[in-house]
């Protein structure tokens, strides 16, 4: 190993410039000549525009011009597309209604796009936009899932009827219901797994920089996938092709999801900016985010778990109702079907499982990917479950996990819901997290928590996930429409530095450093002599960028991949500059040698041969030392892991605190463990968020937003939070060289489960068997107060 | 209508002329070009925006830029000096206390008055210290180790030119 390659805890290489002050995000950025957007947006859940009039903001001094639906349409502007289509249980395509960047003639949520004001400083657009006049003939609206399901529930969308954009199943019904019938215990469930708001600290943010004497466009904007976004609004947006249209991504403050998807901001600044020909910015505030951001998450399930006799698990049925929100997101509709219902094995042998899912419309912010997307909603569901079949059937509830697990030698595992996982050791993972707990003490501390007059709880969890999106022909078939390879370009310098550019994008993951570290392995330079390149379309050859922690995964391995053409090309031109033949020289440590003899180039000296090539094999080997490779996983990959927790809940307050959190995760091999831990880290407190503080509310009656502001939606914060205790228990992921699984969602997935089992687990001696998530104190302190009164 | 405004940034005396609403935080940003500071929320929860105005740790969308004059500023941009890194970012890199370290200058400016305050934190005093930074990615535990160990590093080798710098000495 390299002494700064792969496994070391090296320090961030771009850590420098964050803490002093010196990255450079999109709001960071003018252009000359620039103006500000204030984007007008609906108050309203629900309404027909009869009328706008802007006369009077168009009239204010330094407004350069208001614009709103009909002037994008007279352009011919097309509506923000979806990246993933569902066929339906009758094969029919699911409802795929226009998303107009700036709405034409009805809005259809709280935040929708009215119109927008261009001026010359961001007081002024504000300002003028208060002079708008809108004239709505307010609709009736419906926010949840259950009211959007009535018969005479308000109608978002025409082609939707019963607000139905699809109704999608996975699975063997039959199967499942045949072993139902059989069964000698069947478990029910009901969970509302709530919205969320993803909250990158750092706000969406875009600004379109029209260049008509070259007749091109560049759009700076935060991104976790700036190809994606090329892609996504030149074709089917605005109408612009990919060699007249760069889209920079710089430093990006956060995502989480929310910055994967191609929002009506980036189209509206792109276009307006060749309307003014003057570079247009729009910078979101905090309270716009909480309207326009894609949330997360929002199902209601009911599901049947049947067991035998003995706690064998012997079939799942799950049906669930998920909100997309008023339109179609990005890639909204593939996260309540192939990255939740594939998951509903988890890590057990359940042979028959069968799931529907109806994705439904309804008059609120679209619903999208929002860390773990998708898998988050399958474990908490599963483990929610798992917990209560443990309680109804008396078997201890570390026991009935263990009797179901898929056997450590029993992969690769086909599961019932399409996936095949090909490695993992769930009992190693639950062995080191209960030996880091201490279970055997529990009994100890729940006594000593109720000394304190506290009732002491713990919870499981056992998670997997498929990450490493994805296989690009498997992923076509199931809907996704476009491919989820990754590219990268190892460019060798002549004096023997290293330029890595790479199609995944960077927003806090480390890509800077972890992925330096796979150059300085493979080729032995230095980590200072490596400059990782992420986040231009101008610069990076191509990409697909960051989500589904496929980054290491499927963007490391392209990366690995045009190492290994790099270190092919530097042993032939070793081979003719040392007069060897090619199969004689090793390539170690940065130094090519012959086998044997003392006699070696060092990788500097090679790379500058392939640019300065006087003594050179010209015939049989072009110059220049700078190589490509795309990558398409062969399958997902599957990281697995347990987390406890333990809570202390004050029975007088309800007040909720988790005084312990153990993780063992399974992310095959870490290449930089200091990175993953901290990516454990943030994703169980955003786990821990769901379970205990945040949710998304609309007020049923009104359909408007009542956690708008971050005064009303609870992040967690440095007080509210433990430190967690993480370690990994690996096995390696067995089709990709590097073995690597992914890490960036685990925290999210296996946490909130864990945290709400513990509260419920506190709760037990009080005979309080369910609870939902947030446990806010009140919530936590009702359920005592009404099993005290039962 | 416009004022003109001045106050030293980071040692260096500025003046500008902003109208009476603005805040000081986009006279740093917008005015000065120090972006370095950031904004994160609309209702002073964030803390993306934390500067030192005399010495003392301030949100600053929270104050008009007019009521910065004649005051002694320092942002992010002014900690470290002469390239050398204060030992307060010097255990954020070390504690892998920041991912996309969009938050990270404000908890800096924060975790810099905290110690001013009290040299010696424990990490209760710091969670609580720290509950008006708003971070998403961490979770929070590097911080707080950052934060600690920065501190230690402070007590051992005070920094020549760091540590909270009041125009009235505030520092002491």
């Amino acid at each position: 190993m390299a002494e700064n390659g792969i496994g070391a805890a090296v320090r961030r290489k771009e850590d420098f410039r964050f803490i002093t002050g010196g990255g450079q995000y999109t709001d960071d950025i003018n252009r000359p000549r620039q103006l500000y957007a204030h984007i007008l947006r609906s108050p309203l859940p629900h309404a027909c525009i009869r009328r706008i009039d802007s006369k009077a903001a168009e009239s204010v001094r330094g407004v350069v011009a208001v614009f709103s639906g009909s002037d994008m349409a007279a352009d011919g502007v097309g509506g923000l597309p979806c990246g993933w289509g569902i066929t339906q249980k009758d094969g029919s395509q699911m409802a795929e209604p226009v998303h107009s960047p700036l709405a034409q003639d009805t809005v259809r949520c709280i935040g929708d796009q009215v119109a927008v004001v261009l001026a010359v400083s961001r007081a002024i657009a504000r300002d003028a936009a208060e002079l708008i006049e809108v004239d709505y003939e307010e609709l009736p609206a419906v926010t949840d899932l259950v009211a959007a399901s009535q018969p005479d529930a308000p109608q978002v969308w025409p082609n939707a009827p019963g607000n139905i954009c699809f109704d999608w199943e996975i699975g063997d019904a039959a199967a499942v219901d045949k072993a139902l019938a059989g069964a000698a215990h069947i478990v029910e469930i009901d969970v509302v797994n709530t919205r969320l708001i993803p909250n990158a600290i750092e706000p969406r943010a875009a600004i379109g920089d029209y260049d008509a004497g070259k007749d091109e466009y560049t759009l700076y904007t935060t991104s976790q996938n700036p190809h994606v976004t090329r892609l996504l609004m030149g074709a089917y947006v605005l109408n612009i092709p990919e060699h007249k249209l760069r889209v920079v991504a710089p430093d990006v403050g956060g995502g989480f999801g929310s910055k994967i998807f191609h929002y009506a901001e980036e189209a509206i600044v792109t276009w307006a900016s060749r309307r003014v020909n003057r570079p247009v910015k729009w910078t979101a505030d905090r309270s716009e985010s909480f309207m326009s951001d894609a949330h997360g998450r929002d199902h209601v399930s009911h599901a049947s778990l049947a067991l035998g006799e003995d706690g064998d698990f012997l079939a799942l049925r799950v049906s669930t109702r998920a909100n997309l929100g008023a339109y179609l997101s990005t890639f909204g509709p593939s996260v309540p079907t192939y990255l939740y219902g594939t998951l509903l094995a988890g890590t057990y042998r359940t042979p028959a499982i069968y799931c529907e899912v109806k994705g439904m419309f309804t008059h609120t912010v679209p619903v999208d990917a929002y860390r773990g997307a998708g898998r988050p909603e399958a474990s908490y569901l599963l483990e929610r479950l798992v917990d209560k079949a443990a309680r109804e059937t008396g078997i201890d509830k570390v026991e009935l996990r263990r009797r179901n697990f898929i056997s450590p030698d029993g992969f690769p595992y086909q599961t019932p819901v399409a996936l095949q996982y090909d490695s993992g050791n769930y009992h190693a993972c639950l062995d080191r997290a209960l030996e880091m707990v201490d279970y055997g003490n529990f009994g100890a501390r729940r006594e000593a928590s109720a000394a304190k007059g506290k009732l002491r709880g713990i919870g499981f969890s056992t998670y997997i996930e498929a990450c490493g999106l994805a296989p690009s022909n498997v992923a076509g078939q199931l809907g996704a429409r476009a491919g989820l390879y990754e590219a990268a370009t190892i460019r060798v310098n002549p004096t023997g530095s290293v330029t890595v550019l790479t199609g995944s994008h960077s927003h806090g993951q480390g890509h800077e450093t972890t992925f330096a570290q796979l150059v300085t392995e493979a080729l032995g330079v230095e980590l200072n002599s490596v400059e990782v390149v992420h986040g231009d379309t101008g610069k990076i050859p191509f990409g697909m960028g960051t989500y589904g922690s496929r980054s290491l995964s499927v963007g490391g391995m392209a990366i690995v991949n045009a190492l290994e053409k790099i270190r092919t090309k530097a042993r032939k031109i070793a081979a003719h500059l040392l007069e060897a033949s090619e199969e004689d020289v090793v390539f170690e440590n940065g130094k090519l040698s012959i086998a044997g003899t003392d006699r070696s180039l060092s990788f500097g000296e090679v790379a500058l041969s392939a640019y300065v090539p006087h003594n050179y094999p010209l015939d049989v080997l072009e110059p220049g030392l700078e190589e490509t490779a795309f990558y398409d996983p062969k399958n997902f990959t599957f990281p697995s892991g347990c987390h406890i927790c333990e809570v202390e809940v004050d029975p007088e307050t309800g007040l909720v605190e988790v005084v312990r959190f153990v993780a063992a995760d399974d992310f095959g091999r870490i290449v930089n463990p200091m990175i993953v831990e901290g990516q454990v880290q943030g994703g169980v407190a955003q786990g821990i968020g769901q379970a205990l503080y945040e949710q998304c509310v609309f007020e049923p009656d009104t359909g408007q937003l009542l956690t708008g502001s971050l005064m009303d939606y609870c992040l967690p914060r440095a007080d509210n939070l433990p430190n967690f205790e993480v370690a990994t228990s690996t096995t390696l992921c067995t089709h990709n060289s590097l073995g690597v699984k992914g890490c960036g969602e685990a925290g999210t997935i296996g946490s909130t489960p864990a945290v709400i089992n513990a509260v419920i687990d506190a709760l037990s001696e009080l005979s309080v068997t369910d609870l939902p998530i947030p446990a806010t104190p009140e919530r936590v302190w009702r359920a005592i107060q009404a099993a005290r009164a039962a | 209508m416009s004022t003109v405004v001045s106050f030293v940034l980071n040692g260096e005396q500025v003046e500008a002329a902003v109208e009476s609403r603005t805040l000081l935080v986009e006279m740093l940003r917008d005015t000065l070009g120090r972006t370095g500071t950031h904004v994160g929320c609309d209702t002073s929860q964030c803390g993306a925006c934390v500067v030192h105005v005399d010495g003392r740790s301030v949100k600053s969308c929270t104050m008009l830029a007019l009521q910065a004059e004649g005051a002694d500023v320092r942002t992010i941009e002014g900690v470290a000096l002469n390239g050398k890194l204060h030992p307060m970012q010097e255990a954020f890199r070390e504690h892998h206390g920041l991912q996309c370290g969009f938050c990270t200058p404000g908890v800096i400016m924060s975790a810099l008055d905290l110690v001013r305050q009290n040299p010696e934190p424990d990490e209760k005093q710091i969670r609580e210290w720290l509950e008006g930074n708003l971070c998403r990615c961490t979770g929070y535990q590097n911080i707080v180790r950052a934060v600690k160990a920065g501190a230690e590093a402070m007590r051992r080798q005070p920094p020549e030119t760091g540590g909270p710098r009041g125009g009235g000495g505030a520092n002491g």
